[in-house]
């Protein structure tokens, strides 16, 4: 193993890659996977309850109001627009893009954390209903969770573009934080189905 | 192909002791009390998590002695049947939750980046920050113990005992909650082992030549990425139902207690797979270097233990055949429980092929796999037993499934698990243990494990049911009962021999050479102990056992800077070297976030606010954690933007030169 003459020099490489390549994906990746499991499981005990209950939803509860959650499910998909280009912008190490896309996107999840209060006003039963009221607000509220910690982090990642210290690493950040909101963003349709839309159609 | 670099990115043409001498500057944790809560180092975490893991099994064991005082005759009333409950609960899930799992995946943070010839860890600071997380939950559950709020509830916590209307007192909660310490924690590592196993290999260790012990482990991080998640749903449902009255367990709002089962034991039996493929994983280890040989069915092995995680997945229901489930389910389960032995049964036939055609030395870590060969089968057979659902129906809930799973998991995981303590304390620690105390330990071990345990099976077939306090002297139960209890006594009395022997040994032990069992995987290629960079200049591989088969002038890696904490990121498939990433330093921050983490789920406890200002600490700590340095302030040089990339996935990488 202490051979000198045969070495392997890696000094010409690159301080950090992009995607799949970099840690910072599979760390992300990671985190995907828990939170996927989270929401699949949460979703199979919706159903699950449903199963066991004669009428759904039980005791002649209304479904949850249709407006808000589908406008929201609007602002969630339209806010990929923004992430994506400042996904592409900080691949392309384009600092002045990538603070201008963070920041709508940051618009964007302020709108869609404003919209959701009112979705929790229109879901026409309570947690303390009964299991269907704590499983509709249980899959509401993760939800939720995962798009106020998505919007402070992209706000954190935002205030340092601006303040610095930057340097590249940081963009592979920005990069991987897209991947993020695109979970949070595409998490929400199953969510949204099930929430508004299994108690009217099934 | 890139900007010429400024000075300061130069790589320092340093070798030999200077190079070590620089790399050990650089990679330094932190000296001194503040920087104590720091570290960031694999093996430093590593050490802190096996000792910790080691010293709540000693404490899980006391309460087993308490528990076999009290069995030992009829009538006993050493303590009574409120105390007991705490005692039992508190046991199983100290063994479970703060030993097995967490001593596990301590192995895999101290011998995965040494195995795969990484310098560290992927994303060490989270890796601290798991280790505090999981220190503060042992400490609020022994403390609660201490003040009489120990959980009672049995170690599955079945709903709806655990309701409110039927454990009015916060018993359950500290259950509930010690598993999201646990499970955060236990997530936490799981990231940074695949992360590590696939992205940090050395140049040539393709997936195909990858340690089986690796391979366990990054089989077990993916189970736990797919399990706990769900004890995590289940215990933050059981806590919204105690403390803001959803109704998730309580089937008079049309909610449902046997769905705490189902989510329990989709957890929970993963869990059991969790604990034993990592011990798999050291028993193919010990048994290749022992018998001199690559491992026989190296392929059939791996495939064995990603059989197994996904047969482990499809297998709860067996846990709930008491519960009248329907037929068909129950049949579907028993053979996916029946089926589950043909992984197991494969590596077995391995490992005995290997030893059969290998040259064998009987040192104390194969004595002890000896050891888990017997007491495994034993487990494994009163296994295929009880998967079968009418024999299941008599013997539930009775000391014959305590002496199955205990079976089981002391076979199937601690046996293995003294093995390792022996085969890597010299690695670990720089010092031989000695052989005639180990041998002793194992003896002691070995027959106290037995008289403690197989008259258990015989109580259970009379029906002696678990759980139960005391007994009255007409059930006969009390021989057999004095019989496993003073088993107990030469148990521990293996396990002190072990104690002593580990402590003689760190005092006076012979200095272990780096590779005192002429062992072939890359761990064994460095000092013992190895220093906080791990390799000078990592290792480049070309078969499974490199340091069997590496060809004599086999290349090393160069080039890697040797001022900041530089690492070599691989490819997935091939570990082909890609890029080069600058870790990040020591510090407090994990620390902070852990300790504000635990504000946050004891305070949770309380009130429901207690999640939403207990978030503020958390987030401010958190953010002092993601927080660049800024230039200058530690040594790390910020790379100023000018007109620099980097790749992209389907780029090509930068240039490697071999010569």
């Amino acid at each position: 193993m202490k051979g000198k003459s045969a070495t392997l020099d890696v000094s010409g490489l690159p301080p950090g890659a992009f995607g799949y390549r970099s840690l910072m994906w599979w760390g992300t990746m990671g985190m995907i996977l828990i939170e996927s499991t989270v929401f699949g499981l949460s979703i199979a005990a919706y159903f699950y309850f449903r199963s066991r209950s004669l009428t759904w939803p039980p005791s002649n509860v209304v479904p949850p109001a249709l407006r808000w959650g589908t406008l929201n499910t609007f602002v969630l998909l339209a806010s990929a627009i923004p992430n994506e280009l400042a996904k592409r912008a900080a691949e392309r190490i384009d600092l002045r893009a990538t603070r201008l896309w963070l920041v709508v996107c940051l618009a964007f999840g302020v709108a869609f954390n404003v919209v959701r209060g009112m979705e929790f006003t229109a879901l026409n039963t309570m947690w303390t209903t009964d299991a269907y009221g704590s499983i509709v607000w249980l899959l509401l509220g993760l939800h939720t969770t995962h798009i106020i910690t998505d919007v402070l982090d992209t706000a954190v990642l935002t205030v340092l573009m601006f303040v610095g210290p930057v340097e590249e690493l940081r963009f592979v950040d920005v990069s991987e934080n897209s991947l993020y909101w695109y979970f949070v963003v595409f998490a929400w349709l199953p969510v949204y189905g099930v929430i508004y839309w299994a108690p009217r159609l099934m | 192909m890139r900007d010429p670099k400024p000075d300061h990115e130069l790589p320092p043409a340093l070798d030999g002791p200077d190079l070590d001498a620089m790399l050990a500057r650089t990679w330094a944790d932190p000296r001194g009390f503040g920087g104590w809560f720091a570290h960031v180092d694999h093996k430093s975490i590593g050490r802190r998590y096996i000792t910790t893991a080691f010293i709540f099994f000693l404490l899980g064991g006391l309460l087993a002695a308490v528990m076999r005082l009290q069995l030992a005759r009829p009538d006993n009333h050493i303590v009574g049947p409120d105390l007991y409950n705490e005692i039992f609960t508190t046991h199983g899930t100290t063994m479970m939750f703060l030993f097995a799992v967490p001593m596990m995946q301590a192995l895999g943070i101290y011998l995965v980046p040494l195995m795969v010839g990484a310098r560290a860890i992927a994303f060490p600071r989270l890796v601290a920050f798991s280790y505090w997380l999981y220190l503060a939950g042992g400490i609020f559950l022994f403390v609660s113990f201490l003040l009489n709020a120990g959980p009672d509830t049995g170690w599955f916590a079945y709903a709806p005992l655990t309701e409110l209307a039927y454990t009015p007192t916060k018993r359950a909660d500290v259950w509930a909650q010690l598993i999201t310490f646990t499970e955060v924690s236990g997530l936490a590592v799981a990231v940074s082992i695949i992360t590590t196993a696939f992205k940090m290999r050395a140049p040539g260790m393709s997936l195909n030549r990858v340690p089986i012990f690796v391979w366990a482990q990054v089989v077990i991080s993916f189970m736990v990425i797919f399990a706990m998640p769900t004890i995590a749903l289940a215990s933050t449902a059981l806590i919204l139902d105690r403390l803001v009255n959803t109704h998730f367990f309580d089937p008079t709002r049309s909610g449902d207690a046997l769905l705490w089962q189902h989510l329990f034991w989709f957890f929970g039996h993963p869990e059991v797979y969790i604990i034993f493929i990592p011990a798999t994983g050291l028993v193919a280890t010990i048994v290749t270097t022992f018998s001199r040989r690559p491992m026989f069915g190296y392929l059939p092995i791996v495939l064995s233990l990603v059989s197994t995680a996904f047969l482990g997945f499809g297998l709860w229901v067996h846990h709930m055949f008491a519960t009248g489930l329907p037929e068909l389910g129950e049949s579907f389960f028993t053979a996916a429980s029946i089926m589950i032995a043909i992984p197991t049964g494969t590596q077995i036939f391995c490992w005995i092929a290997t030893l059969w055609s290998g040259r064998v030395t009987i040192a104390t870590p194969l004595q002890w796999v000896l050891g888990f060969f017997v007491i495994f089968i034993i487990g494994g057979m009163t296994g295929v037993m009880v998967a079968s659902v009418p024999l299941d129906s008599q013997l539930h809930d009775t000391f014959f499934i305590v002496a199955h799973l205990h079976y089981v998991l002391i076979g199937g995981a601690v046996f293995p698990l003294f093995g390792a303590f022996y085969y890597y304390f010299p690695k670990i620690t720089g010092r031989m243990l000695d052989p005639r105390l180990g041998s002793l330990s194992f003896w002691l071990f070995f027959t106290g494990f037995n008289l403690t345990f197989f008259p258990m099976h015989v109580l259970g077939l009379w029906g002696m049911p678990r759980r139960i306090y005391t007994y009255s002297a007409a059930t006969g139960w009390g021989t057999l009962n004095l019989v496993a209890s003073l088993g107990a006594v030469l148990l521990a009395a293996g396990v002190i021999t072990f104690i002593v022997d580990a402590i003689v040994g760190l005092r006076a032990g012979a200095p272990a050479t780096d590779n005192p069992w002429n062992a072939g995987t890359l761990e064994w290629a460095t000092s013992s102990p190895p220093p906080a960079f791990n390799f000078a200049h990592p290792p480049t591989v070309r078969g499974r056992d490199p340091l069997w088969d590496n060809h004599p002038d086999q290349p090393v890696v160069v080039g890697l800077r040797s001022d900041v904490r530089d690492v070599l990121v691989t490819h997935v498939l091939d570990a082909e070297p890609d890029h080069r990433l600058e870790f990040p330093e020591p510090s407090p921050w994990p620390f902070w976030t852990a300790i504000a983490t635990t504000g946050l789920f004891i305070w949770s406890i309380f009130t429901p606010w207690g999640v939403v200002y207990g978030a503020i600490p958390v987030f401010i700590a958190m953010v002092g954690w993601f927080w660049p340095k800024r230039p200058g302030e530690t040594g790390t040089q910020a790379w100023p933007i000018r007109h620099r990339t980097l790749p992209k996935p389907h780029e090509a990488p930068g240039a490697v030169a071999a010569r």
